[in-house]
């Protein structure tokens, strides 16, 4: 460790503080200051990957403090393999996002640097949160910023947008808070997440929570058919709330169905596995032909962030199947590490997809597809980074997006042959959507004036694209760093869940 | 046979001795500001503040002994009482901080206000020990008396007239049915004394008719001065017709006094009866919570809206009672307390906005304040989504602690419809984050404001924050009195 700071309250802290650092630095130091903020919590982030140890499934970093006594309430932290990279990834998107917003922001911009900085902090609470009321104040916490910063800077709906996003996201929390209390009562009022892993629970009880549980996770992940306020929110949001949106805050949605559905209640999701596995197939191949339709780029990546998020879900309940028929613990942990692998690079590209987006949007100010055509003439090195990412969108063999992708298809034919023919529909359809509307907005003849003037990218753009070109690239060719660290806490996982619990 | 001298018991007056305080500052209030020209009037006000402040030191000095009994069983001293007093001062002293430049600029800076308001206090004071049917019934009129006259203060404005000739003939009907429950409950028991009347009921069993009729009207009455649904007409006229500073008062303080009425009513004397009253509490409360929220939606005027957001919050409050057991009552207690607090800090921020000519009472009136001030817009920001129970503000914590209870008490499908309705409500609390951050605004003049108003509600909004983020002393407190 740097220093003797405890390491995962700095990377709450650090950040939610320098928010308001920023706030009150006004307009000229905002910017400086916020990356400065930005870039040392990143810093900070790295021991946590360079000295985590791989070899256990236990929480590390873990720390503990009384919060409300009155209610056996604890700031209690700690991470595993799971939400280890989640962190790592908020904090390096949370980098680029300032950087996005340099020179695009004009209106206000402390404000919004600030609310991107404490919405780190927030997410970071969220995944190493181990008390389920702090983690429930950080999960509820977070729609704060990001109703603001989807309201104030968003396009002409934002307000529609917002408040559907804000009420949306709350109907599903709620209930898991009903949920949460009501086991802490079972638990002897102690409302330690660890707790409640072994707490048992009747079959009845435990489908109950694992419904509450299911509203709260699906609306964020989000599944189908819970899914309609994303397109919307992604379409208003600012380049960097899209970013932050996909990259982070639909993976909570997937954290939280590893860290309290599935070991919270493992029979009620061993029971409910084929309505999680049915809703991520339709929001595959369903929302894949969704996408294929779409006039505005935001609208189509949204959609396929859906697809790609129902790979995920995909892959964490498969296990079940998988156990249930080859009986057997290594199959059944790389599907699971296909979903992890999944979302981690999934973060990646749909940021990259959506900066590419604001890069050309910034210039055009529009985001309909048929406003463009011919960008790469104009625009070589741009057009050249936005078919590499739109590649590893598509699961090209070499990029992230492949590993993920082939990890769960490769596993979903051990549980079930049509599984995996409708998983891998996704090949096509993912392609077809995707590079569809690359061939659109950059290939072909110049479509008009505005094109035309068209400036490829400036130092900033590029800096931003390559460093996540960077990761793309490295977790394709070499997945072990990502697999490696999750394996022990995956397969504690596993091991738990098949485990009765009544 | 010894001739034994009847002894005549000195009452101990030591024990209601924040009341006999504060009844002598206020008829000195009233007396002081009769020789006072307009411009001296704000030697009133201080005045005012003074008798609250010397309210709260002996309360605080009183603090901490165990529960006292006195005046032949109709008054009692004990510690949940004492934190309650104490709140009612700090949150009243606030609002007459609040009322002063408002009235100031609109020539109705009288001492008027301020002698109602402290006579309101005492009854509050007398409603949270009293210990007989008689005590609570005499602190209940002197409360509501001094806001019908506070609520008619404006009396040249046809609003305000109407509403407060609807809050009396309302109230009144209100006080005639608890007092018509009292005495049925008095013809079967025999005694006005609430342990005795406890006790009485515990020996002869709870299963009497004329006892339910009794808790009825009981129940009736408190539903009123709570304004439960469906005995909520009164408030959202009442909130709205009266001035702003008067609403403010009503909306805060007096939820305090009626939570430790129906506290002492319900709990301490009819605990046997709570079979019934879970009942009839759990469909007022329901009822408050679907009536309150949905119709809020539909309100343009913020006074009129938080009429029915407090409707809706009295739905919550209650779900603590219905938990029956110390754990729910404290709940309720916190919730009542953190509610108070929320409420001044929203009338402060209309009164913040509002000038001479302009009340700042509509919702459109909010629009772009992020644009005109920052700090101010952050500050209601904290207090709507504290009301809509948000993390990390502390209406989360006052909603946990009630949802926690009413889970301990198996009644899940309870909590599923108090939170289902917390939803309805976070939309028209974001609905008001929304006009003051998205919208353009429509006024643009400068927020002038006296400094010791802009601290305090600044004080106010932070302490949403503060609060959510430590929540636990509060707590701790609510929990060790009950």
């Amino acid at each position: 460790m740097l220093f003797d700071l405890p390491l995962l309250s700095t990377l709450i802290w650090l950040p939610i503080i320098g928010g308001c650092l920023v706030l009150v630095a006004g307009e000229k130091w905002a910017r400086p200051l916020s990356l400065a903020v930005a870039v040392l919590t990143f810093i900070f982030s790295i021991p946590l990957y360079t000295q985590f140890d791989v070899n256990t499934a236990a929480m590390q970093y873990g720390e503990l403090k009384s919060w409300i006594p009155a209610f056996n309430i604890y700031y209690q932290l700690g991470v595993d393999g799971i939400s280890m990279p989640l962190i790592i990834l908020t904090t390096f998107t949370t980098v680029l996002v300032v950087l996005s917003a340099w020179e695009v922001i004009k209106k206000k911009p402390e404000q919004y640097l600030a609310a991107f900085l404490i919405m780190e902090g927030i997410m970071v609470g969220v995944f190493c949160a181990l008390d389920a009321i702090l983690f429930y104040v950080f999960w509820e916490a977070m729609l704060i910023p990001m109703f603001l910063i989807i309201g104030i800077w968003g396009g002409p709906r934002r307000v529609y947008a917002t408040i559907k996003f804000f009420l949306y996201t709350f109907l599903g929390s709620v209930l898991m808070l009903v949920a949460l209390i009501y086991m802490s009562i079972k638990a002897d009022g102690s409302f330690s997440i660890l707790g409640f892993h072994s707490l048992p629970l009747s079959l009845e009880e435990q489908l109950y929570i694992f419904v509450a549980f299911l509203l709260a996770f699906a609306v964020k992940v989000p599944m189908w058919p819970v899914h309609t306020w994303l397109p919307d929110a992604h379409v208003e949001a600012p380049t960097g709330g899209s970013v932050i949106l996909a990259a982070i805050m639909l993976k909570i949605g997937g954290y939280g169905f590893l860290r309290f559905s599935m070991p919270i209640t493992p029979d009620a999701s061993s029971e409910l596995d084929w309505l999680i596995i049915l809703m991520s197939l339709v929001a595959v191949v369903y929302i894949g032909f969704v996408a294929l339709v779409q006039n505005d780029m935001k609208k189509l990546i949204a959609y396929s962030s859906i697809a790609h998020m129902g790979f995920a879900t995909l892959g964490f309940f498969l296990v079940f199947s998988i156990i249930d028929n080859t009986g057997s613990w290594r199959d059944a942990a790389l599907g699971m590490e296909g979903g992890l692998v999944q979302m981690i690079s999934h973060g990646f590209i749909s940021a990259a997809m959506f900066l590419c987006v604001g890069v050309i949007y910034d210039r055009m100010h529009t985001r309909n597809i048929s406003d463009y055509g011919g960008v790469v003439n104009t625009m070589p090195i741009f057009a050249a980074f936005m078919v590499f990412f739109s590649m590893a969108n598509a699961g090209l063999p070499g990029t992230s997006g492949f590993v993920g992708e082939f990890m769960v298809i490769l596993n979903s034919f051990k549980a079930n042959f049509w599984i995996a023919f409708l998983a891998a529909t996704t090949l096509i359809l993912g392609a077809a959507y995707t590079l569809w509307m690359v061939k659109r907005v950059l290939y072909g003849e110049v479509a008009n004036d505005n094109v035309a003037q068209l400036t490829d990218l400036n130092a900033r753009e590029f800096v931003i694209l390559g460093l996540l070109a960077i990761p793309v690239l490295f977790f394709g060719l070499y997945p072990a760093p990502l697999t490696e660290v999750m394996h022990s806490s995956v397969e504690h996982l596993l091991q738990h869940v098949s485990v009765q619990k009544y | 046979m010894s001739n034994e001298m009847p002894v005549i018991e000195m009452p101990n007056l030591a024990l209601a001795m924040p009341e006999i305080f504060m009844l002598s500052m206020t008829c000195i209030v009233l007396i002081v500001d009769l020789f006072m020209s307009d411009k001296r009037r704000v030697v009133t006000y201080l005045l005012a503040q003074l008798s609250l402040l010397g309210a709260i030191l002996i309360t605080y000095n009183q603090l901490g002994a165990d529960s006292v009994k006195g005046f032949s069983g109709s008054f009692v001293r004990d510690s949940m009482g004492d934190i309650l007093k104490i709140f009612i001062y700090v949150i009243t002293s606030v609002v007459f901080l609040y009322a002063r430049p408002y009235l100031q600029a609109r020539n109705m800076f009288k001492g008027e206000y301020y002698a109602l308001g402290l006579f309101g206090v005492l009854g509050m004071m007398i409603m949270v020990s009293a210990h007989s049917f008689l005590t609570i019934y005499l602190g209940l009129e002197l409360l509501s008396l001094s806001l019908y006259a506070m609520v008619a203060l404006n009396r040249d404005s046809e609003v305000s007239t109407e509403a407060a000739m609807k809050y009396f003939v309302l109230g009144a009907i209100a006080s005639g049915m608890l007092l018509y429950g009292m005495s049925m409950i008095y013809g079967i028991t025999g005694s006005l004394i609430i342990p005795e009347i406890s006790a009485y009921i515990s020996a002869n069993g709870a299963d009497n008719i004329i006892l339910s009729f009794g808790l009825v009207f009981i129940v009736v009455g408190l539903a009123f001065k709570f304004g439960a649904v469906p005995f909520h007409m009164w408030v959202p006229d009442i909130y709205h017709g009266a001035q702003t500073p008067v609403t403010l008062y009503i909306g805060a303080a007096p939820k305090i006094a009626a939570f430790a009425m129906t506290l002492r009513l319900l709990v301490d004397g009819l605990e046997s009866l709570h079979v019934d009253w879970q009942q009839m509490l759990m469909m007022l409360s329901v009822l408050s919570l679907a009536v309150g929220n949905i119709i809020a939606i539909a309100q343009t005027n913020i006074k009129r809206m938080l009429a029915y957001s407090t409707i809706s919050h009295v739905g919550f409050l209650l779900l603590g009672f219905i938990a029956a057991g110390p754990d729910g009552y404290s709940a309720s207690m916190f919730y009542v307390l953190v509610y108070a607090l929320t409420s001044t800090g929203a009338f402060g921020m209309i009164i913040l906005l509002s000038r001479a000519g302009f009340e700042s009472d509509s919702l459109d009136d909010f629009k772009g304040l992020n644009e005109r001030s920052k700090w101010y817009a952050f500050m209601m920001l904290l207090i709507m989504f504290s009301m809509a129970g948000v993390p990390p503000t502390v209406g989360f914590f006052a909603k946990l602690w009630v949802l926690e209870a009413v889970l301990n008490a198996d009644m899940a499908w309870l909590a599923t419809v108090a939170v289902l309705f917390s939803v309805v409500g976070a939309f028209y609390y974001i609905r008001i984050v929304k006009l003051m951050y998205f919208d353009k605004p429509v006024e643009n003049a400068q927020i002038v404001a006296d400094i010791d108003l802009k601290v305090v509600v600044s004080a106010n909004g932070v302490l949403m924050l503060l609060l959510g983020i430590f929540p636990g002393t509060l707590m701790s407190i609510c929990q060790a009195v009950i």
